[in-house]
């Protein structure tokens, strides 16, 4: 059945998953059953677990649910170590729901479908060879990839049963209350692991800094934790964020980011008490710099920036151009070593920061979203899953959620080497065209014809070339050539969700 | 023409794309690995057919390494490479140019 964003959804697809097709952005007001978790009762005395063995052995049964977070990225050394323990002990039929993967995780998640220890995989993405692996058929059952304001959504109603969460914090007393912002491996905030931690039958924390009781400010709380385990290392400091934050000197980049600061500046939206949320690349970064400078220049402050969270936020958070920061994670150690003495900047979870189905979510709330793309098509439709290949190596992360912003911008060059950034037709469907309002590359930028009111505010705006989508799409192919299509199976072996639950997508084998 | 010797153009940088051109005695023949092969093996072997033809070379081996050159890349390329292997290097065949 094909659906709003006319993607075919095959039939058995949707018999057997229980989905409905994707139908628009729009989520309405529904009324919505959550549930709720099991509670052991204790009073603590037993908490404190010698081992990651002896934990697996007391909460880990056949079939059962587990989750992590990744708020450790490339410096995690739980997953490993609790897989390990897992793969070791022959648990199987696993379902495996993590708020996402990195690649540390890959070979140990392979190697745990091989054999047959995981079955199932919820996600917000992969990448690597883990990905490469699902694109070949690895696993039997396709792979859910989830935005992280639908994975919270996904929990709260059950779609997601989490039995066991697993989750590493920087430190934590004997009785459980964690944050992320004290410790060696200090992350800052926890917030995609919150919701684990309130919705987790079973909730296993594992430090490598055990705190006088009570530690605070407690993030995670004593009444949610099961079990605690001491270990050497939970993760690797260097890998965890990146370390000082370069701006790009390149060209192009630089570019981009400048026009993306001119489609701010001239749009309606710009206006004090704005806000606004940008990524982690090197352009969304470089425009952080030019919106800096702008709103200096107009005298005209933020009243918010959210979502994944670096140290040139901060940065204007403490010269006072921002007022608060809503936080769900930190991408570099100036991040998240600044939460601890700033009051400002507010620890947010996955659901307050982006689910659609809760009473309102900061994305709601949002003036701008600065956002990338591996693909863009010629309506709009934004692939961040699948590369030129084919084969899954991306994540969804907050990009459906971040999308719903008044005013979303894609930054994208138009060429990466010889492929095409602007497409005829995105290879996976993640964010629908519909939450789009505006492309920018480094040659113009193209604005939804939906969109009367930008395309007003900025029509005239000297420098600021403004081209229909179809025709970025034939510079694009005007350079590079027209490709040959990619050749896929019938064989689905990842679903792409909406952050509804609807199906916007589904990614086939790759034929090779 | 034939191939007097193994010659090379090119570089393994992205973007880049290295030919090497090789005696043959069975037609032309290619080696191909690239980051794009999926979407522009064909293009780039016509690409090259079609120089090595302007050339009027029909019997010869060609690796290809390509690190995503656009067409114009790889089409300079192959001429410095058919040059060389022809040892016209020194003195450029302009109407092929």
């Amino acid at each position: 059945m094909k659906n709003k964003v006319a993607r075919d959804i095959p039939d058995d697809i949707l018999a057997a998953t229980q989905r409905q097709v994707f139908n628009g952005v729009d989520y309405g007001h529904p009324v919505t059953q959550r549930v709720a978790p099991k509670v052991r009762a204790t009073t603590g005395g037993d908490k404190i677990v010698a081992s990651i063995d002896e934990v697996v052995t007391k909460t880990v049964a056949d079939g059962m649910t587990i989750s992590f977070h990744h708020h450790f990225r490339e410096g995690d050394y739980v997953f490993n170590q609790v897989m390990r323990s897992i793969i070791d002990h022959g648990y199987q039929n696993l379902t495996l729901a993590p708020s996402s993967l990195t690649n540390v995780m890959n070979d140990i998640v392979v190697e745990a479908i091989q054999k047959g220890v995981v079955t199932n995989i919820t996600s917000s993405g992969m990448r690597g060879t883990l990905g490469d692996a699902v694109s070949h058929g690895l696993l039997a059952q396709p792979v859910i990839f989830r935005s992280h304001g639908n994975r919270a959504r996904a929990i709260e109603h059950g779609e997601i049963k989490i039995d066991v969460a697993f989750l590493g914090v920087p430190n934590a007393d004997d009785m459980g209350n964690a944050n992320g912002m004290d410790g060696d491996a200090a992350f800052g905030s926890l917030g995609y692991a919150l919701i684990d931690a309130q919705y987790a039958d079973t909730l296993v924390l594992i430090t490598d800094t055990m705190k006088p009781y009570p530690n605070t400010p407690a993030s995670i709380k004593q009444t949610q934790v099961d079990y605690i385990v001491k270990v050497d290392a939970v993760g690797d400091p260097e890998k965890i964020g990146s370390g000082a934050t370069r701006f790009t000197k390149d060209p192009k980049e630089l570019k981009i980011a400048k026009t993306v600061n001119d489609v701010i500046v001239n749009s309606a939206y710009f206006k004090d008490g704005f806000s606004f949320q940008t990524g982690s690349g090197g352009a969304a970064l470089a425009v952080t710099r030019f919106l800096r400078q702008a709103m200096l220049d107009h005298q005209i402050k933020a009243s918010f920036a959210l979502g994944g969270i670096t140290k040139p936020t901060i940065d204007l958070l403490n010269e006072g151009l921002v007022a608060r920061v809503m936080d769900v994670q930190d991408f570099d150690k100036g991040a998240a070593a600044s939460m601890k003495g700033n009051r400002d900047q507010q620890e947010i979870d996955a659901s307050w920061y982006a689910d659609p189905a809760n009473k309102g979510a900061m994305v709601d709330k949002l003036d701008v979203a600065i956002l990338s793309a591996l693909e863009v098509d010629t309506h709009f439709n934004v692939n961040v899953m699948s590369g030129s290949d084919g084969i899954i190596r991306g994540a969804i992360g907050g990009h459906q959620d971040a999308a719903m912003a008044k005013l979303t911008i894609i930054s994208a060059p138009l060429v990466r080497g010889r492929i095409a950034t602007i497409v005829p037709d995105v290879t996976t469907v993640i964010t629908p065209g519909d939450a789009i309002d505006v492309v920018v590359t480094e040659v113009g930028i193209a604005i939804n014809p939906k969109r009367h009111d930008l395309i007003d505010q900025l029509s005239n705006v000297p420098g600021l070339p403004v081209y229909t989508i179809e025709a970025l799409q034939q510079k694009a192919e005007a350079i590079v050539g027209k490709p040959k299509p990619l050749a896929f199976t019938d064989r689905v072996v990842a679903l792409a969700e909406y952050r509804d639950g609807t199906l916007i997508d589904v990614i086939k084998a790759v034929k090779d | 023409m034939e191939i007097k010797q193994t010659a090379i153009a090119g570089t393994l940088e992205s973007s880049d794309v290295q030919i090497m051109l090789s005696q043959s005695h069975d037609g032309v023949t290619f080696d191909l690995v690239s980051d794009v092969a999926k979407q522009f093996d064909d293009a780039i072997k016509a690409t090259i057919t079609q120089v090595l033809a302007a050339y009027d070379v029909h019997n010869v081996l060609v690796k290809v390494v390509d690190k995503g050159a656009l067409d114009m890349v790889i089409r300079a390329r192959a001429i410095t490479a058919v040059q060389r292997a022809l040892d016209l290097a020194d003195e450029p065949n302009w109407e092929v140019l």
